[in-house]
């Protein structure tokens, strides 16, 4: 073999091996192999040779030629190799159990619980509405078979205001209205009212650990043709269980109110204590939660819809007491305190 | 109400039963039974009936006595007592040892140095009256060595039924209406309340009264004479103490006895002082004395008992104390009447004075109670004191009979009203146990209620269903869905904008909700120097901190933030709440929803978070309607807020609400350094601007062209007026923002970038070019000069 041939293999080979970077490497390549490359002059220089030579010479020119570009190709590729495996070492392991901090919003637990118990009652083609906190004796109370002087006004202690209207004290003062605006389409097409409206109530009274003046309840109601007291269970312990999430031990007890008839009193097994008796029950075991029954004939009267034809349900839930008991908040004020640290944990329902 | 289970058994037979289960289910069926039961001489054995043989004064105390007594054995028994009242011959109740009262095991023990074999016990120490100032006399014909509680009735359960729930139930408000519940529940008989045959007194002469006003419905009474008891039997004491009664003398407590027995409240009077009973209401007020000695106002609408023209007592509230029984009394007058209930209910809220008589009357008492519990008094009272005489005719006059009711229904009404099957017999069992006149005729039903449910209880159809119900048990209830047709639900526009505020604001932007009151707090306002400004007030607010309902929750929203200053750094809260913007034309609250949004901020400058609090209501008004706001700088309508920035935001031409600064001098009293800003926006408003919806652009082929112009402005340039200058500037300008500002105290100066493109083709340099000369020309105008 000639001996230029030789030494520059040769030399490659320590350049080669030299080289650390894939632009020194390019710049090699270029040298032996580019048009100006030493490689390539070689074959320039065959001109001066005898035709046997140019052919011996040419053909070992080329295989210096061919070693070399394969060479520089796997160098190439060694030097890839490295890159991303120094880029992949470069990299630290990250301590992804640090402490988190979401500094994400937050919803009131009402709101939370409201959601579920609209969610609940729409999948059953009940409407939600919405009505005033600031309502006249007659929507608050003489709509609802409570004329002046009946004893069951004291049963509650109502705000009332200087011009003589007052802050609801039952979100039932939307159901004379609710009755009117739906009952016609219930009347004339056969369509059943199926409404609730939640909505915040007033009672002027002292608070502590378990009483607010401020509260919130959701109304329902459902008016057809036969319409039962064991559709009213049925409704009542399907919602709850759905709020909860599992069976709920309801039981009912006649309760006393003018808007209905018979009426009931409903209570649920306590969330809290799980019925062995704690502050938030009264040391009972069972939360009244929801005042419920057959809306009084003269209610329906009243919002123009005869009772010999239709019945119906109403109940009053107690939305606070039912976020109270859903999250375990032992004192009601806490809702209304606006305290963040309180406050600031409800970020969804799920 | 303290109910006795003993009573209960004297008019219905609770052999056999348990006695706890038939507690609760009167508590699911009739009405609320409070939690604790109290099992009354449950802690208590081993006390009998002991006479005291000797009573020598011990030698070193001047208090001790040292007793021997007889408790039914051969040997008498040596006892050291401290009671005052201990003589010879007098029989008490005595603990023996081994004997238990509560926790307390009584033992052999020397006392000042003598054994004391046992203790003598008090009234108080037996609970059966709290009466401790000396030991329990106990009458001769009962033997010594008698357990205590063979011989008094000791042992009872007692329940107490929350108040609240018997107002719509004038019957339950006595033992005989509870005993007619639970003879229902248990399914046995009530038994007939014995009373006295009053017609054998017939003859005797009249009592002189009369009824002179509309609001006594009844008045009956009776006049006798010669009682001889002055304390009351034990039994009859230990039932009124067990049910929360105090003890009185033996009439008044029998009085009080027949209350508590069939509801029915009565008053004895001095015969001497109530010779001409008038009952009437007097034209001008007057101060009259009532037996606890205290002097009340009466004024015209209140109904009094009158001795001819003198008030002796306060119809259905409470006897005067000139006109009560006394030491020297010979000869009384019973008084049972029922008075209007609303008289009875507003006079003794007028007089701040509520009784257990008024209790009673309120809930509209049966009129045809009154002549047979005179009866019924009159029974007991000569069984406690034989020597007793009556010396008038019953006199009764029954102003007001209550008409009586009667409902017809059919076997489909209760089946449609319960939704479940309850045969016939059982309708007719159940509402006969409660007294009720049933007939039935093929499925058709005709009832008539008794009078003790007819003053205003039952009086429809709907009623029946209840009685019927609540006996059969609601827990026996088998429960099914409806069977309504189904329709397809709009949702309310209010109520879906609102739970996409509080989406976006808590997912978006990461703030709190909070909720607060509807009244201004003016003590927390005042701490942070926010007045209470003038708006509707309570007109009966227990609180003078919360009179005066909120024009704006913003104020609210501050004391919120002065409370959560050490919560972080940043953060920011709202509240979609109600507000009272003063009255409208007919005097009635115009009450307005509104969203109220806080930021507070310790990390970031005013401006900054100024702009990120109307990048927010921007944000919704994009994402709900699909609108942009337009903002006008106003001056401000409440003190806590900045003079300098303060803006209104429309939608749709109208006012949607504002925004603005803290106050510096209210922002320094909630932290000395954040920054505060806040706005309040009508739900209203928004729920009912119009939403444009997406209108959606094809993304165009051709490669858009921008533009940067710099410029300096002179300060008093806002965008919006910059922006006049290329409205009409055409289709092709799709967009302008600002990427660069400078400020500096001499310059002010924006580099805007204008984008332009089209859908049709690659726009050429030139009519861009011809564009952006026409709005320099027109910024010139202005003043703005190219930098």
């Amino acid at each position: 073999m000639d001996d230029r041939i030789l030494s520059l293999k040769g030399e490659l080979e320590d350049k080669l091996n030299a080289v650390s970077d894939l632009s020194e490497l390019d710049k090699l390549r270029v040298s032996y192999l580019g048009k100006k490359g030493s490689i390539t002059a070689l074959l320039k220089g065959m001109k001066d040779l005898s035709v046997e030579e140019r052919k011996t010479f040419g053909a070992e020119v080329n295989k210096l030629k061919a070693y070399a570009a394969e060479k520089i190709d796997e160098k190439t590729r060694q030097l890839k190799e490295a890159e991303v495996k120094r880029e992949i070492e470069s990299m630290p392991r990250f301590d992804i159990t640090a402490p988190v901090d979401l500094d994400g919003g937050s919803y009131h637990p009402i709101t939370l619980v409201q959601r579920q118990c609209e969610d609940i009652f729409k999948s059953m083609g009940f409407t939600v509405e919405d009505y005033p906190e600031v309502v006249t004796d007659y929507e608050c109370f003489e709509s609802l078979n409570i004329p002046k002087h009946h004893p069951a006004r004291d049963m509650q202690d109502t705000y009332y205001l200087e011009n003589g209207q007052l802050l609801k004290s039952q979100t039932s003062a939307a159901q004379n209205a609710i009755l009117k605006k739906f009952g016609k389409n219930l009347i004339e097409n056969g369509v059943p009212i199926k409404a609730i409206f939640p909505g915040r109530c007033f009672r002027n009274e002292a608070t502590d650990a378990c009483h607010e003046n401020t509260f919130f309840q959701m109304e329902g109601v459902m008016v057809d043709k036969d319409i039962s007291i064991s559709n009213l269970i049925f409704f009542m312990k399907t919602m709850l269980s759905e709020v909860f999430r599992k069976d709920i031990k309801v039981r009912l007890r006649p309760g006393f109110f003018p808007f209905v008839e018979p009426g009931f009193e409903l209570d649920i097994s306590c969330l809290i204590c799980g019925g062995e008796g704690c502050p938030s029950c009264k040391h009972s075991g069972w939360l009244e939660l929801c005042p419920c029954g057959m809306i009084h004939p003269n209610v329906l009267s009243e919002g123009g819809i005869d009772p010999e034809k239709y019945t119906g349900f109403a109940f009053g839930l107690g939305l606070t007491r039912l976020a109270m008991m859903k999250y375990g908040i032992k004192d009601i004020r806490d809702l209304n305190s606006g305290r963040l640290k309180a406050l600031a944990q409800f970020t969804d329902d799920e | 109400m303290l109910l006795s289970m003993n009573w209960i058994g004297d008019f219905v037979d609770l052999q056999g039963l348990d006695k706890l289960e038939l507690i609760h289910r009167f508590s699911l069926s009739t009405a609320e039974v409070e939690n604790e039961i109290f099992f009354k001489g449950a802690d208590l054995s081993g006390v009998v009936v002991a006479e005291i043989k000797s009573v020598e004064n011990h030698p070193d105390s001047k208090k001790l006595h040292l007793l021997k007594v007889d408790i039914g054995q051969d040997e008498l028994v040596d006892v050291v007592c401290g009671a005052p009242n201990v003589r010879v011959g007098m029989k008490t109740a005595f603990a023996k040892v081994g004997a238990k009262i509560g926790e307390i095991e009584i033992s052999p023990r020397p006392l000042a140095g003598h054994m004391s074999y046992g203790m003598c016990c008090s009234e108080a120490e037996i609970g059966i009256s709290d009466d401790n100032g000396g030991i329990m006399e106990i009458t001769d014909d009962i033997a010594n060595g008698t357990d205590i509680k063979q011989a008094y009735e000791i042992d009872d359960i007692v329940f107490e039924v929350d108040n609240k729930s018997l107002t719509n139930r004038p019957d339950l408000w006595g033992h005989y209406g509870i005993a007619r519940e639970f003879a229902a529940l248990a399914g046995r008989e009530l038994k007939p309340l014995e009373v006295e045959d009053l017609s054998a007194y017939d003859n005797l002469p009249k009592i002189d009264m009369k009824i002179e006003d509309k609001l006594c419905q009844r008045y009956s009474c009776l006049q006798f004479e010669n009682i001889s008891r002055s304390i009351s039997p034990v039994n009859m004491r230990i039932r009124l103490y067990y049910c929360g009664m105090r003890k009185i003398n033996f009439l008044a407590d029998l009085t009080n006895y027949l209350m508590l027995e069939m509801g029915q409240p009565m008053h004895a009077f001095d015969s001497r002082k109530v010779g001409k009973i008038r009952i009437k209401r007097f034209d001008k007020p007057f101060v009259f004395r009532t037996l606890d000695g205290v002097d009340r106002n009466i004024d015209e609408n209140t109904l009094m008992i009158c001795n001819d023209d003198t008030p002796v007592a306060i119809a259905g509230i409470m006897g005067g104390l000139d006109s009560e029984i006394v030491d020297d009394t010979t000869t009384m007058t019973l008084e049972s009447a029922t008075f209007d209930s609303v008289c009875v209910r507003k006079s003794s809220v007028r007089l701040a004075h509520r009784t257990d008589a008024s209790m009673r009357y309120e809930k509209c008492l049966d009129p045809e109670m009154t002549t047979v519990a005179v009866a019924r008094f009159v029974m007991l009272l000569k069984q406690y004191d034989s020597g007793v005489k009556i010396v008038s005719a019953l006199t009764d006059e029954y102003a007001f009979k209550y008409d009586e009711v009667m409902l017809s229904f059919d076997k489909a009404f209760v089946d449609r009203y319960t939704g479940i099957e309850i045969d016939n017999d059982t309708i007719v069992k159940t509402l006969k146990s409660l007294g009720f006149g049933v007939e039935l005729n093929g499925d058709n039903f005709t009832v008539k209620v008794p009078s003790w449910r007819a003053t205003k209880d039952v009086t429809l159809k709907a009623d029946i269903i209840e009685e019927i119900t609540r006996i059969y048990g609601y827990d026996n209830f088998e429960i099914h869905t409806t069977r309504s047709p189904l329709y397809p639900v709009r949702a309310y526009a209010v109520k879906s904008v609102e739970d996409k505020i509080k989406d976006i604001m808590v997912k978006r932007w990461g703030l709190h909700e909070l909720h607060s009151y509807v009244w201004a707090y003016s003590d927390e306002y005042k701490e942070l120097g926010i007045p209470v400004e003038k708006n509707i007030r309570l007109a009966n607010a227990t609180n003078p901190n919360i009179e005066t309902i909120r024009n704006s929750i913003i104020p609210t929203q501050l004391c919120q933030l002065k409370l959560n200053t050490a919560y972080k750094a940043d953060f920011g809260i709202f509240e979609i709440g109600r507000v009272v913007e003063g009255l409208d034309e007919n005097n009635l609250c115009v009450e307005r929803k509104k969203l109220a949004v806080t930021l507070f901020s310790k990390t970031r400058d005013v401006k900054t978070l100024y702009f990120e609090l109307r990048d927010m209501l921007c944000g919704l008004a994009d994402d709900l309607r699909h609108q942009s706001l337009s903002f006008k700088s106003v001056e401000p309508e409440h003190s806590y807020i900045h003079p300098i920035n303060c803006d209104d935001m429309e939608i749709d031409g109208k006012s949607l609400g504002m925004m603005g600064i803290v106050h510096p001098t209210v922002g320094k009293r909630i932290d000395k350094k954040a920054a505060v800003v806040f706005a309040e926006i009508d739900i209203d408003v928004l729920a009912e601007s119009k939403n444009l919806g997406i209108v959606y652009e094809e993304p165009s082929k051709f490669p858009p062209m921008e533009y940067d112009l710099s410029l300096e402005l002179p300060q008093e340039l806002f965008f919006a007026d910059l922006s006049k200058c290329w409205e009409n500037a055409g289709d092709i300008l799709k967009s302008t923002r600002i990427v660069d500002t400078y400020d500096s105290d001499e310059i002010h100066s924006i580099t805007i970038r204008f984008v332009f493109g089209s859908n049709e083709r690659t726009l050429e340099s030139t009519e861009v070019q011809s564009i952006i000369d026409g709005i320099v020309e027109r910024l010139g105008a202005l003043g703005v000069k190219l930098r």
